[in-house]
């Protein structure tokens, strides 16, 4: 019998669970090579001609030359790996999580100031379509 | 005998090693935070240890997918700070503790704890940063660390009761250990916080209350919390805190509080501080 994954009732996360993480294996890989700076050289001069070089999915490719960080979540990608390619474009880390979420990163900083996300209405999609 | 005589838990946020390294501890953003940390520099001058058992996880700093351990133990004499993309952080090495690393690692795997022995490993700023917090910036840190790693990014993590089991056969490890040392234990990561998707940003100050409180009263309490919760109410990546159980049962059940400290925010996290002490140390 397979595992329940009751954590998928939770709003807007993606557990990087096994089904995730055999996904990403690649993905996430790629991301840990740069953290070597000749492969974050390298990288830089020609991003589409060295994501070329690994294993990688057509969307997962993609989500790295957007920087599309939700595609990489979707594909497989964990926050910790895919915090390599933010390091590799300089982009603060906030500023690269405010990109997930819709907002811009000024109203992000604003929200994370004011206290944070409120768990309230972010608990659960069943419970927030009982709401409605 | 060797003992264990006082618990930290800390968060470990890069963004305040970087604030410590670059000398902005003072500035608006920064100072509420550091003002939390100013007993705690105090206390820990006046009660430095022998020996620190820090309890951490590594984020893809020195392990990657290839080889993903539940529980390690570093055994060797000396740990470099990990360069996690922006260079490594301008602090000293890590002293470990061979014979003592060496020893718990046989006693809690005879107890029937599989650890992953480790020896040939970076530390990332999951250890680096609960140290600067501590010691501020000394040439070298004032004793030696036994870094004690939980995978807590590829779920599952290890069950919050099985951490706190591991907390006791841990405590009883040190207290078996014939070297007279005072061993300090720090469970470091949380509290709140989901770092990635649409959720991010997500803080839950209640729960984290709540969970400091219990922690210091009734901590076997938390091993009721399922995986599935902790991320729910704590965020994806404030499932962390089962290291915190890890520290609390390794200390034992009647302790004295110290310190207790809570701030929003810490970049994108909940940042929360305690200090116990056994009880009648
Ligand atoms: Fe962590």
């Amino acid at each position: 019998m397979a595992l329940e994954k009751p954590y998928q009732d939770i709003p807007g996360t993606i557990v990087f669970d096994a089904d995730m993480s055999r996904k990403g294996y690649h993905l996430n890989q790629f991301f840990m090579s740069l953290m070597k700076a000749e492969n974050r050289k390298r990288f830089l001069a020609d991003e589409k001609a060295y994501v070329d070089e690994w294993p990688l999915t057509d969307l997962q490719k993609q989500g790295v030359l957007e920087k599309d960080y939700n595609l990489c979540i979707e594909q497989g990608g964990n926050i910790y790996f895919l915090a390599k390619l933010f390091y590799t474009h300089t982009q603060p880390f906030e500023r690269a999580v405010s990109t997930m979420t819709g907002m811009t990163p000024e109203e992000y900083r604003a929200m994370m100031l004011s206290g944070g996300r409120p768990i309230e209405g972010n608990r659960s999609i069943k419970e927030n379509q009982g709401d409605k | 005998m060797a003992r264990i005589s006082s618990a930290v838990f800390s968060s470990h946020i890069p963004a305040v090693g970087a604030a410590i390294d670059l000398g902005t501890t003072g500035n608006e953003y920064w100072s509420p935070v550091f003002k939390g940390f100013e007993y705690s520099k105090k206390w820990q001058a006046d009660n430095t240890p022998d020996v620190i058992i820090l309890v951490y996880n590594d984020h893809a700093s020195a392990f990657d997918l290839r080889v993903v351990p539940t529980f390690g133990i570093g055994c060797s004499e000396e740990f470099e700070s990990a360069d996690e993309g922006w260079g490594p952080r301008p602090i000293p090495p890590v002293q470990g503790h061979p014979d003592l690393a060496w020893h718990i690692a046989q006693s809690v795997i005879l107890d029937s704890f599989d650890m992953t022995i480790c020896n040939d490993f970076k530390v990332d700023h999951g250890l680096t940063v609960p140290l600067s917090l501590m010691f501020g910036q000394p040439e070298a840190w004032p004793c030696r660390v036994i870094p004690f790693m939980v995978n807590v990014i590829q779920y599952p993590p290890p069950t919050g009761r099985r951490c706190f089991e591991l907390g006791k056969a841990l405590r009883k490890a040190v207290e078996l250990f014939d070297e007279d040392l005072n061993v300090h234990i720090w469970g470091t990561g949380g509290m709140s916080h989901q770092l990635q998707y649409k959720r991010a940003g997500l803080i839950n100050r209640e729960w984290d209350l709540n969970f400091m409180n219990t922690l210091i009263n009734d901590p076997e309490e938390l091993t009721k919390i399922t995986h599935p919760e902790y991320i729910r109410d704590a965020g994806s990546e404030g499932i962390e805190l089962v290291m915190w159980l890890i520290a609390r049962s390794a200390l034992g059940s009647q302790v004295d509080e110290k310190h207790r400290f809570y701030h929003v925010p810490a970049s994108n996290t909940a940042l929360g501080h305690l200090i116990l002490e056994k009880a009648g140390n």
